[in-house]
């Protein structure tokens, strides 16, 4: 096993998302405090000229291939699992993400290698990882047992700024089998276009499962007209097609960060926090005094949205 | 065509979550247990497929607690088969992942179709375990399919509302993010009317020899209200504080 971290590079539409800075700011610190060497791992087509952004690395790990020119979850699985086997680094940082999801666990059946998720933490020298379970509500320290660790990280957890480093890392080529590919990328599908832009917003009425029932919405409504605001809400909210798309807030939604962010009846999952944490004001109503929302608020109130909101309304 | 849908039980995240003496899980003798949402979606998208097409669809679960009546709910749902796999000790994705592939081998299957995650999953998600260890294709995050044939095609959803379709052919196993519609319910005497007119059929799980590759030294809760300065009182009270505060930061 080498000391190396590996951190395996994020890209969509030619651009390097977040995650990918995030996780090569940690990464640094862990090579720095153990003498270890921070490999940036980047797949693609054409892509090198990535390679200068990923400054924080002191190598870039570089495939082409005529398949990586689009995310592809299978081609994906096989290029990193074969770099991952030609190097044995000592732990790889992959995003929890969308993407990230379709990797890491492949790569640790292929490789028959320890795969730790959800992390939110890792000690600098790889022996404890903290991960966030439960909706957010515990978290589990746990170290890996065996050599080499794919350690998924969730998008936030970590600064991006620490990994935003431009400069020339050596770029090393690698090359992995790609043959037989069942699954084929066809197309992107840009999200439709929606009434309000809620990334915009300066004050955003956000409502979770707690609002029960679409006829409830417009209690929320009528307070976020009040306070000159819009409504944005969880996913469960969207997937019960109570809102659109377009209104939805957090990993899979949209990044947020309004003046002001009022969380009504929302638990705080961890894709939830992900997309609002950096808002100025977080003021969150929940009935549950241990919901991890509270974590995040700079204001927490205990008490029923149903009671709460007219109270509010009635002073505007 | 054939359709597996692997479920499982989790926490009720509502109730009151206790850790064990030791310190390392929960204490899961008063949990309450409901089905993994995720789960319910993927069920759902199944049995959409099926009312179109008339897919067969075969729900499978690890033996666990409340799992029986878990499996006829499916069945009340729709599902023509249910398995149950027994003899697994260990509460980890690996495992669980290992001991569904020695049972579903035997099996005829186009599309495995699970939860894209589970609130409990610490050492991964189970569909591309799974996948991985059958040697299929996978992919997670899906919130759309459509099959014709060998083939299917796939949404899968990234950030901020962006969706990837792909083609793939079967057999493939998708972890379901969203299904097309809002997840049936089914009232519970309906449950107890599939309990006496079907049946679960038990297989062993086999040959496991793998686990999470680490070990927990730790569980605890996060330090909850650490961030926030709880405002108490009543609904009246409360509302009257952050109304200063919102005048008091120029929001109102
Ligand atoms: C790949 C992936 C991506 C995801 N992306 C997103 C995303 O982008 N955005 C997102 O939000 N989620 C996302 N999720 C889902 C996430 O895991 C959670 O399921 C979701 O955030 C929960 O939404 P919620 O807080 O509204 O519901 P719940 O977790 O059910 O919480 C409801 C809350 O309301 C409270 N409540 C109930 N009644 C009342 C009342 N009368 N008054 C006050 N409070 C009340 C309860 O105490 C509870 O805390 C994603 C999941 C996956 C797997």
């Amino acid at each position: 096993m080498s000391n190396q971290i590996f951190v395996v590079v994020e890209h969509l539409k030619g651009k390097i998302e977040d995650i990918t800075f995030e996780m090569l700011g940690k990464g640094k610190e862990m090579a720095d405090a153990s003498g270890g060497e921070l490999v940036a791992v980047l797949l693609g087509s054409g892509a090198e000229g990535m390679a200068s952004q990923l400054g924080a690395a002191s190598k870039v790990i570089y495939v082409d291939d005529a398949n990586l020119a689009e995310y592809n979850p299978q081609a994906y699985c096989k290029a990193v699992g074969s770099v991952v086997e030609a190097n044995s680094p000592k732990m790889v940082l992959i995003g929890n993400t969308s993407m990230g999801m379709d990797i890491a666990g492949g790569v640790s059946v292929d490789l028959n290698i320890p795969f730790v998720a959800y992390a939110s933490g890792i000690s600098n020298d790889g022996g404890t990882i903290t991960s966030a379970l439960y909706g957010g509500k515990m978290n589990v320290d746990s170290s890996p047992s065996g050599d080499g660790c794919i350690v998924s990280v969730i998008s936030g957890s970590f600064p991006a700024d620490a990994g935003r480093v431009d400069g020339s890392p050596s770029v090393e080529t690698a090359s992995a089998d790609l043959s037989g590919l069942t699954i084929q990328f066809k197309r992107l599908i840009e999200p439709e276009g929606g009434d309000v832009d809620i990334t915009q917003q300066e004050i955003l009425i956000s409502v979770g499962r707690g609002i029960q029932s679409d006829e409830n919405l417009p209690l929320a409504e009528e307070l976020a007209a009040k306070l000159g605001g819009a409504i944005s809400c969880s996913r469960p909210i969207v997937d019960s097609k109570w809102l659109s798309k377009t209104r939805q807030v957090g990993k899979s939604g949209l990044k947020v960060k309004p003046k002001l962010y009022l969380a009504l009846g929302i638990s705080g999952a961890p894709e939830h926090i992900e997309g609002m944490k950096d808002a100025d004001l977080i003021i969150a109503v929940n009935t549950d005094p241990k919901a991890p929302i509270f974590d995040y608020a700079h204001y927490g109130v205990v008490q029923d949205l149903f009671d709460f909101i007219p109270a509010l309304s009635g002073k505007l | 065509m054939n359709i597996i849908v692997p479920i499982k039980q989790v926490p009720d995240l509502v109730e009151e979550l206790e850790i064990n003496s030791d310190g390392t899980d929960l204490d899961r003798e008063w949990l309450k247990m409901k089905l993994n949402e995720f789960d319910d979606h993927a069920l759902e998208e199944a049995l959409l497929m099926k009312d179109d097409s008339g897919a067969t669809v075969t729900a499978i679960a690890l033996d666990g607690d409340d799992i029986d009546k878990a499996l006829y709910a499916a069945a009340a749902k729709g599902a023509d088969k249910l398995v149950k796999i027994t003899g697994v000790s260990g509460n980890s994705t690996h495992e669980a992942a290992k001991a569904m592939a020695n049972a579903i081998q035997g099996m005829e299957y186009d599309i495995i179709m699970t939860g894209v995650q589970s609130v409990d999953d610490r050492d991964g998600q189970l569909a591309v375990i799974l996948a991985h260890y059958l040697g299929n294709s996978h992919v997670s995050v899906v919130t759309g399919m459509q099959a014709s044939g060998g083939s299917v095609t796939v949404q899968k959803e990234y950030g901020a509302g962006m969706v990837a379709e792909f083609e793939a052919s079967t057999p493939i196993v998708l972890g379901i993010q969203a299904a097309r519609e809002t997840p049936r319910y089914v009232p519970v005497a309906k449950v107890r009317r599939a309990q006496k007119s079907s049946t679960i059929e038990e297989v062993a799980a086999g040959d496991i020899g793998v686990d999470a590759g680490s070990s927990v030294s730790k569980m605890y809760k996060p330090d909850t209200g650490a961030g926030a300065e709880m405002i108490g009182g009543s609904a009246e009270d409360q509302a009257n504080k952050i109304m200063e505060l919102l005048t008091q930061k120029g929001i109102k």
